[in-house]
């Protein structure tokens, strides 16, 4: 199908159900139950799942194909969102040029920051990246070429928004929010069903829709002979070189793609919530695609995808948490009892949800090496022993690649 | 000319912390082939040995008092520190006022040890997997050790002060000819500086003039050999790994005093504590104290008004200007050996 | 068995087409329904968003303490608190227009990012028709603008640049909190007194939005009485090491240190001043002074010694003697065995005041809200009589000027009150030039 071969479609489709059916299968605890606190079927979440998604996704082409570590992808998505804000600014809400300029813009940096950082490797690599992108966010926050050109450009650190006095010449009698010619982006269609309520917002459709063919297309270069160079290039640089080869267009090609991935993220950020804040630049966000991606599966197709709903899942729901909401829910237990199981359970939620993410970290990188894609191909392998099918362990433990 | 000789002390200060932190970076990196993200936590748990043996000396009993009043109107808590009563007010309170210098040695056990625990217990299962996994690992590890240390502490800043004898400045100008006041240096600051000297020193001395140092340097160059030899390497890098934490963690005893320690602080030297080792180029002792120095000494000059005026926002960009300058020119960095940490 | 929510200009809809699971856009008119989250059952919800990791931890903490107070009081739990002192008399500690109150809390990390995207998750989630705190002004500004757009309403926590009410202020958003050049206006006269007219000031300033508008305003309420700025110095938000902005200080001539820092970065600007000896010191044959113009306890604590004869202001403060203050800090006090910090009391005086619009305005539409809170006058609640204006919804009222205590009994008793500047003074009119740009706009009430 589509050109992609048996195992790859049903990848393919199954991710797309997935992402289609989202709003029903994030909402599935009925809304009057207790459990529906862990519900993650509302837009703001759901878009940031796929937003982050392609970030992943992007990031995972350059990091899981050829090695190199970027420590500073987040400044390319930084820089999608200004764009994408200043399009509002400057022409209408409308999503489309947006969208393409934030991808354009992205690319301008990737490439220009690609080209001089490629010609390191390994950790001086990782740092170049790093300095460009912490100097790009210190940049952004004080809004110092602004102030070298005398004009606000980023708009500091409260982040950059659209004023009713901005330029706008497209505006005309168009939409005050952002919106796909004319089909706002905060518009939502609310289901009740018994007890259940789904959610189907159209901004997450869009993001969802660009991130299915954000995925596509990473199907499609892992599976390339372009993907297969790269590979190659994880796998010894210096041997490729001694064929005569020059690796460098390569591995920059991947970087700006990579780098357009990102942008694109950024853009679509700003258009699901028009304001660019110069934290999302920051190196902590940088770092935070890299455990994204290692914590799905580096290398893999689907990990990212995992991985960045899993961080995302936890930063907004689990820091919701509250000591209230844990009284009520232990509330059935004895007092001493129910004070300390709220007790332990609070360090571990609300304010303390960090510690929560330090330790998935760790547990996640300890025993499982290839991230949650390697937890999963376990229990597979485990329920197939179980149940005496008695398949060979397949190549997944040896091959997390794939 | 005032001012460039102040920038030079405040680059000097700036500069022994990055190069201590630097030095314990590039020890564990050169021997034992591990990124350590949570170096930056062995520095924070450093400052906050600081702070908890200043709780212990200052724990106190309660008398509440009648005559005055707390803030609901009931009688006042009055805390007095055991030691006081033990020791008498004068002497005890001088015990609560060193309480930082007594830090060191409360300090160096707590980190051996918790250096040793994370060897052992942690990084000995990483030394071949790939560093991005080790990064990962110990960046949790931090985040772990911070929220810990933020579950007792709180996120509030605690001040933890100098020694009263050290409070104040010094006035450098005087002996150099200048009005007084124009050239003025914190005591504590020079202190900091002699004390991260000295402790330098002693790293460099104690590879360089022992057995065991000699048999490390030969297990950084080359680990299997020295394997082969029969040596018990092993057991000799869980050593440097608990030397490399008491690096750290005496760098943060000492720093309490210069900035209040708070719970992130060692997230706000991590990054750049790395580009600090880059710098200097993986794996090089002297080229992570140098970078430390050159950073330090060039982030103060781009502080200096003279500079600001001429190019705005500097002081926020240039380290990280000298570092994409310097592994522009110099592939591996100031001092960096060949194929080190470049796949 | 569905349920429809409009957007603001109510033209386009997305409709049920078929049973498939796909939403196909179809085009609608208008709707009926009212607003945002409009509480239909027996329960309303209140969102409150405060900083629960990072710097502003424990300042976010002692906020999240007072809302749920507040949230207990209106509930009618507890001893009621300031609802027995405030002037209005519309809350009966039922609830809110008969409905019980409950709160649902977000970390806002100190991000603009992670503050909005915690912000929709009480909206779209939990169905929040209100969003209250926060610790710092690019927050407030980015949640401001974003209650706006959902049109819920906002009740802003600690934020003071000029900004929040001023080129960013919104229909939606109140702010009950000072501002820079309230501080300012009410600092002046005290450090004329203090220090005399004729001082040379230094000033380090946070490189970011509200730096710029305190300094801006220190500035020029400082040089209106005669003092000369030497120098302004940015010091980038990332600094933990201040020597290297403390150093050249003497040498400028200046004898008085202005730092418009606040947090940690306050904290170790402070201690490096300190730790140079510049408060020992004598320039142009004058005691050298530091002057921080943002003070709260929290952060006083944190500096320790080094606040001791260092003049600040505050928005409010537990020492206050009036009767509002006293209920306050007795029922926090009791419940939480420490006095408030003035951004809890800030958080606590903003949800009674929303409850209270409620109540008087009959609904929970924001733009009823709007209207019940624009021009409001009240008492009761610390710092006497005040004004919530309607022209760019900052509350005016007393503001009061802190000097660090010379010999603390306690770890709360860090800040001693100099003076209570009255409301008359620190008023400015709404089209003052610091604060002009921005307009209100018309309030929206989503749905």
């Amino acid at each position: 199908m589509f050109g992609l071969n048996k195992k790859d479609s049903i990848l393919m489709i199954a991710v797309a159900a997935l992402a289609l059916l989202a709003p029903f299968i994030l909402n599935i605890f009925p809304n009057d139950s207790a459990l529906a606190f862990f519900n993650a079927g509302y837009p703001d979440l759901m878009q940031r799942f796929v937003i982050f998604g392609i970030f992943a996704i992007g990031f995972n082409l350059l990091f899981g194909l050829t090695g190199y570590l970027s420590f500073g992808h987040a400044a390319f998505l930084g820089v999608g969102s200004y764009a994408a804000v200043w399009m509002f600014k400057l022409l209408n809400y409308n999503v489309v040029p947006a969208i393409v300029l934030s991808i354009v813009v992205a690319a301008a940096f990737s490439l220009v920051i690609g080209y001089i950082s490629l010609r390191r490797s390994g950790i001086y690599f990782s740092i170049l990246t790093l300095a460009f992108a912490q100097m790009m966010f210190v940049t952004a926050y004080s809004d110092l070429l602004g102030r070298w050109l005398g004009i606000t450009l980023t708009n500091g650190e409260t982040g950059l928004q659209v004023y009713n006095d901005d330029p706008q010449i497209l505006l005309g009698n168009g939409p005050n929010v952002p919106h796909l010619f004319g089909l706002e982006m905060r518009a939502k269609e609310v289901w009740d069903i018994g007890p259940w309520e789904f959610t189907l917002p159209v901004g997450y459709y869009l993001c969802a829709v660009l991130m299915l063919a954000s995925f596509y297309l990473a199907i499609r270069i892992f599976r390339s002979p372009f993907g297969l160079m790269l590979r190659a290039i994880k796998s010894n640089q210096t041997r490729l070189n001694y064929t005569g080869l020059n690796s460098k267009p390569y591995t920059l090609a991947v970087f700006v793609i990579s780098g357009m991935y990102a942008g694109l993220a950024g853009g679509l950020l700003a258009c699901m919530d028009p304001l660019a804040g110069a934290e999302r630049m920051q190196w902590t966000a940088s770092g935070e695609v890299v455990i994204m991606t290692i914590l799905g599966g580096a290398g893999t197709l689907i990990g990212p995808i995992l991985g960045s709903g899993a961080i995302k899942y936890l930063e907004n729901v689990f820091s919701k948490l509250n000591e209230g909401l844990l009284h009520d829910w232990f509330g059935f237990m004895p007092d001493g009892l129910e004070g300390a199981l709220v007790w332990v359970v609070s360090k571990f939620t609300g304010e303390g949800w960090h510690l929560t993410l330090g330790g998935l970290f760790m547990l996640v990188i300890i025993f499982l090496p290839g991230g949650l894609v390697e937890g999963g191909n376990k229990i597979r392998s485990w329920i197939q022993n179980r149940t005496g099918r008695g398949s060979p362990p397949a190549d997944t433990a040896s091959t997390p690649a794939e | 000319m005032d001012a460039i000789i102040l920038q030079l002390l405040n680059g000097l200060d700036k500069g022994s912390a990055y190069a201590l932190i630097a030095l314990g970076l590039t020890l564990i990196f050169g021997t034992l082939g591990v990124v350590n993200f949570a170096h930056g936590a062995l520095f924070m748990i450093g400052a906050f040995c600081a702070v908890t043996l200043q709780r212990i000396l200052s724990f106190s009993y309660v008398v509440e008092d009648p005559t005055q009043k707390d803030f609901l109107g009931r009688p006042l808590k009055v805390q007095t520190p055991y030691i006081e009563s033990w020791f008498g007010p004068d002497f005890g309170s001088a015990i609560i006022d060193w309480s930082v210098p007594l830090a060191i040695l409360f300090s160096i056990p707590i980190m051996i040890a918790i250096g040793f625990i994370m060897e052992r217990g942690l990084i000995k299962h990483f030394y071949k997997r790939p560093h991005a996994d080790q990064i990962l690992v110990t960046f949790g590890l931090a985040i772990v050790l911070q929220e810990i240390v933020r579950t007792y502490y709180g996120a509030n800043p605690i001040q933890t002060p100098a020694p009263q004898a050290f409070v104040g400045s010094f006035d450098f100008g005087s002996l150099l000819g200048f009005d007084p006041n124009v050239v003025i240096y914190p005591y504590w600051r020079m202190v900091y500086f002699g004390f991260s000297a000295l402790i330098i020193g002693a790293v460099f001395a104690f590879l360089r003039f022992t057995t065991f140092g000699m048999v490390v340097r030969a297990g950084m160059a080359d680990r299997e050999t020295v394997g082969l030899l029969g040596l018990n390497i092993d057991k000799r890098f869980t050593l440097m790994f608990g030397l490399a934490a008491a690096v750290a963690g005496l760098a943060g005893v000492m720093y309490a005093p210069i900035n209040a320690p708070n719970y992130h602080m060692g997230m706000d030297f991590l990054v750049l504590s790395f580009v600090v080792v880059v710098v200097g180029g993986m794996g090089s002792l002297p080229g992570a104290v140098l970078a430390g120095f050159m950073l330090g000494i060039l982030e103060s000059f781009a502080s200096m008004n003279e500079v600001k005026d001429y190019f705005d926002g500097i002081d926020q960009i240039i380290i990280y200007l000298v570092a994409i300058v310097v592994l522009l020119t110099r592939p591996r960095g100031l001092m960096g050996r060949k194929g080190v940490m470049e796949d | 068995m569905s349920k429809f929510t409009t957007t603001r200009r109510g033209l386009i809809k997305s409709g049920v087409v078929g049973g498939a699971g796909l939403a196909m856009p179809t085009i609608f008119t208008s709707s009926a329904f009212g607003y945002t989250n409009e509480p239909t059952g027996s329960t309303v919800t209140l969102g409150f968003n405060v900083p629960q990791t990072g710097p502003y931890a424990e300042e976010g903490l002692d906020e999240l303490r007072a809302q749920e107070l507040a949230v207990e009081h209106l509930n009618g739990m507890g001893d009621g608190g300031m609802l027995n002192t405030f002037s209005s008399k519309a809350l009966k500690g039922n609830g809110i227009l008969g409905k019980k109150v409950q709160f649902v809390t977000g970390d806002t990390q100190t991000k603009s990012d992670a503050a909005r995207a915690s912000a929709k998750s009480m909206i779209e989630k939990d169905g929040a028709v209100m969003i209250n705190g926060g610790s710092s002004s690019g927050v407030a500004v980015a949640v401001q603008g974003l209650c706006q757009e959902a049109g819920v309403i906002f009740m802003a926590g600690l934020t003071h640049s000029n900004d929040t009410t001023g080129k960013d202020k919104k229909r939606n958003g109140f702010r009950h909190f000072f501002n820079g050049y309230m501080s300012a206006a009410a600092l002046a006269p005290v450090l004329k007194n203090a220090y005399g007219s004729d001082r040379r000031a230094y000033h380090l300033t946070a490189d970011y939005t509200w730096g710029w508008t305190q300094q801006e305003s220190i500035a020029a309420a400082t040089e209106a009485m005669g003092w000369e700025t030497v120098n302004n110095v940015l010091t980038p938000l990332a600094s933990t090491d201040f020597s290297s902005y403390i150093a050249p200080v003497l040498n400028s001539g200046a004898d008085v240190l202005v730092l418009n820092h606040y947090g940690g970065n306050m904290v170790n600007s402070l201690t490096n001043a300190i730790q140079f000896g510049l408060r020992d010191k004598i320039v142009n044959g004058k005691q050298f002074e530091i002057v921080v113009p943002l003070y709260s306890e929290l952060m006083a604590a944190g500096a320790g010694k080094n606040v001791e004869g260092v003049i600040g202001s505050m928005n409010w403060n537990w020492q206050l003697q009036d009767d509002g203050t006293q209920a306050f800090v007795k029922s926090f006090g009791e419940k939480y065995g420490r006095p408030p910090s003035n951004s809890a009391h800030t958080c606590y005086v903003q949800t009674l005041l929303y409850a209270d619009a409620c109540e008087r305005a009959g609904t929970f539409n924001p733009c009823g809200v709007v209207d019940a809170l624009e021009g409001f006058e009240f008492d009761g609640m610390g710092n006497g009589p005040v004004l919530y204006r309607a022209e760019d919804h900052q509350c005016f009222k007393d503001v009061l000027v802190m000097k660090g205590k010379e010999n603390p009994t306690n770890e709360y008793d860090t800040l001693e009150i100099v003076e209570v500047t009255p409301r008359a003074q620190v008023e400015y009119a709404p089209d003052h030039p610091m604060f002009a740009g921005g307009e209100l706009g018309a309030c929206n009430p989503g749905a």
